[in-house]
């Protein structure tokens, strides 16, 4: 029906349409980014600062000095690596609500692994522990999914629980079992050199696990794109019961998409055990589960845009404290400004909406 | 043998187990009770914690600056409604993914209300506080073993809160406009050939939602303890997801299932009054446990409202994530 350069030309026509559609979706992530930190300003002025020193010192804190980009990036790296494995549970639509406990436990088991063989060769044991945090983290995960197939729990709900038992569960190991003998803290001994990651920018913290990171995005943006799992994914998420019809093992893919993603939690919890504190601790993680939550959707649940949404979001967190100092502003009008970006972002059609209605009263109007 | 039961059953300590129960399940109980309007309506409200936390700071602030906890609850009831409205906008207007909005919306509010102390109280090592809701005795009826105090030694928001099951159930079964909320959450392109304006059904059920969710944050601060903690709600938004499939988004079975993790709750933390020999955090553990394991054994005999977080739209175009 069409001849070759027909064909040729529709290809162009796809591509362009595909160029565009990337182009406006960034566009809504980057317009919710500018909306929030406008309203953010606002809150700023009503506590009595100028927003422009605040800004000014929350950019300085995040950007400004070699450290303090090594700071932003290694805040980014635990967003940004449960960011990507959230990214493939939701694509698949299970809500992995639960990060934040595959965080915990894949923390507390890497560590326990580092602990146990202090003397291995690091080029052994430190793949030994991340596989143990994977695995784990996994594991975690992958209960919720099972609860789900077999007795239709909601996944989201039991996620939720199972964070707060495994947070109390870690609360109690580092106070019990696997706590640092003689201390009153919630932490385990401190880990041998062999267990710690190795730093790769001098005189900073910034570890090897944000190359890994690096890696990761680019693995699952060819897993998601690229690979026969990563089309079931996207199939299934769109529509669970096209996806049956056409032969895809659904539950398989339920499966798969949250031990990937507790695996990729685990992964983080084991690079903030093994990179930055060195050992188990009780609060190992700020919410880094919960906030990767919003990374992916600012994201559009693409590896790639979650790498930049956590780099975003790292460098607000890390420049909060420095605003704090300097002009008195709490840190914690950056969470809000943080949770008040992906809230506009969800909220994007509102202002196509907004301005159709207004096009339509100018009408009715003339 | 019946004689040493029943001095158990009247004992000081059981009694106020029992009081405890009661006062631990109406927060989630008058949540689940507001899940019943939008489940039931056909939108699922995955906010409840967020707007359950608004709640307990609008409640507490406002208490403690006006003196009057009730003008508090009224305050958490105004900003029910206001929450109810943009939940609504999003999920009935805009047609976003239920689940995603609601996460997030739950992830906003925590960082609102965390935000908002600060800036209110500043950091001050003495928490501020508020005189709580005084527990009424009911003239006899309060003396009935084992029921009295269960249902009659509470405050008065806790009698509202029977109340309010009442007349949901009523409501529900009872009513023209119950049948319609029902059917726009079973079928709502049938329910708008029979003349039902599904969008504004699902409005008023997600702004009642929206206020009873509140005034079970509110009275977490303002009846039961008197404090604003950050974060105090502590997963109870969801626990009360759970309490509807496993109440099966009926208002008593509701209440019975509330009461069950009231009383839940109320055991570990008497257990931990004991000082046994058992690690506080496996008794903190407890409520959350017994939600997911009574959930599996009633997620699969319980039905969803057929239309459950299918966004409506008049033209019958399905939305997309």
């Amino acid at each position: 029906m069409f001849n070759k350069a027909d064909n040729h030309n529709i290809e162009l026509e796809f591509k362009k349409q595909r160029r565009a559609e990337t182009l406006t979706a960034a566009g809504s992530s980057i317009g919710a980014v500018i909306l929030a930190l406008i309203i953010g300003a606002v809150i700023i002025r009503l506590l009595g600062v100028n927003p422009f020193d605040a800004y000014r010192a929350l950019i300085d804190g995040a950007f400004g000095t070699k450290n303090s980009i090594a700071e932003t990036l290694l805040r980014a790296v635990p967003l940004a690596i449960t960011g990507i494995g959230i990214t493939a549970a939701f694509r698949a639509s299970i809500f992995n609500v639960g990060a934040e406990g595959q965080l915990y436990l894949g923390a507390t088991s890497a560590v326990c692994v580092g602990l146990a063989f202090p003397t291995l060769h690091p080029a052994i044991l430190l793949p030994l522990m991340a596989i143990a945090g994977m695995i784990t983290g996994a594991l975690w995960g992958g209960i919720a999914v099972l609860l789900k197939l077999k007795f239709n729990a909601n996944e989201m709900i039991n996620t939720i629980m199972m964070n707060y038992i495994a947070i109390y569960f870690v609360s109690w190991l580092v106070h019990g079992p696997i706590q640092q003998p003689g201390s009153p803290l919630g932490q385990t001994a401190g880990l041998s050199d062999n267990a710690i990651l190795p730093i790769i920018l001098k005189q900073t913290r910034l570890h090897i696990g944000f190359i890994i990171t690096l890696l990761m995005v680019l693995l699952t943006g060819f897993l998601i794109y690229r690979t026969v799992w990563g089309y079931q994914i996207r199939v299934t998420g769109k529509n669970m019961f096209a996806s049956q019809a056409a032969g895809i093992k659904v539950k398989w893919v339920f499966l798969s998409s949250m031990l990937f993603s507790g695996a990729m939690a685990g992964l983080a919890g084991f690079f903030e055990a093994a990179g930055i504190q060195h050992r188990m601790i009780e609060n190992i993680s700020s919410g880094y589960g919960y906030t990767a939550i919003v990374v992916a959707l600012l994201g559009q649940l693409n590896p790639f845009g979650v790498l930049l949404a956590a780099i975003l979001f790292g460098g607000l967190q890390i420049g909060a404290s420095t605003m704090e100092t300097a002009v008195g502003v709490p840190a914690s009008a950056v969470t809000l400004i943080q949770y008040l970006i992906v809230i506009l972002f969800i909220g994007r059609k509102a202002f196509s909406l907004i301005i159709q209605q207004m096009k339509k009263n100018r009408k009715v109007a003339a | 043998m019946i004689g040493d039961l029943f001095s158990f059953l009247t004992s000081s300590i059981f009694e106020g187990f029992l009081t405890a129960s009661m006062r631990l399940a109406i927060p989630i109980m008058l949540a689940a009770i507001g899940g019943i309007y939008n489940e039931r309506a056909g939108i699922s409200n995955i906010g409840m914690e967020g707007f359950m936390i608004v709640g307990s700071l609008t409640g507490f602030v406002v208490s403690y600056y006006s003196g009057s906890v009730w003008i508090g609850i009224l305050a958490a009831i105004f900003l029910g409604i206001l929450l109810g409205l943009i939940m609504g906008y999003f999920e009935i207007t805009l047609k976003v993914n239920q689940v995603v909005f609601g996460i997030s919306l739950n992830l906003f509010c925590v960082g609102l209300t965390s935000f908002l102390f600060r800036i209110i109280f500043g950091i001050t090592s003495n928490s501020p506080r508020i005189t709580p809701l005084p527990t009424i005795m009911i003239p006899i009826l309060s003396k009935i073993p084992v029921i009295g105090p269960i249902l009659f030694q509470q405050t008065a928001l806790a009698y509202i809160t029977y109340i309010l099951v009442l007349i949901t159930a009523i409501i529900m079964y009872r009513s023209a406009w119950g049948m319609n909320i029902i059917a726009a959450g079973e079928n709502p392109e049938a329910a708008e050939t029979m003349g039902v304006d599904v969008i504004r059904t699902r409005y008023y059920a997600i702004i009642i939602s929206g206020v009873l969710c509140s005034i079970g944050g509110a009275f977490l601060s303002t009846a039961s303890t008197g404090l604003f903690v950050q974060n105090m709600t502590a997963g109870r938004g969801y626990i009360a997801l759970a309490i509807l499939v496993i109440g099966r988004w009926d208002p008593f079975g509701v209440f019975i299932a509330a009461l069950l993790f009231g009383a839940a709750d109320a055991l570990q933390l008497r257990t931990q009054l004991f000082n046994f020999d058992i690690p506080y955090q496996f008794l903190v553990m407890l409520p959350y446990i017994l939600c997911m394991v009574v959930m599996i054994f009633f997620s699969k005999s319980s039905r969803a409202p057929a239309a459950l977080g299918e966004p409506y739209d008049r033209g019958g175009k399905k939305s997309e994530i």
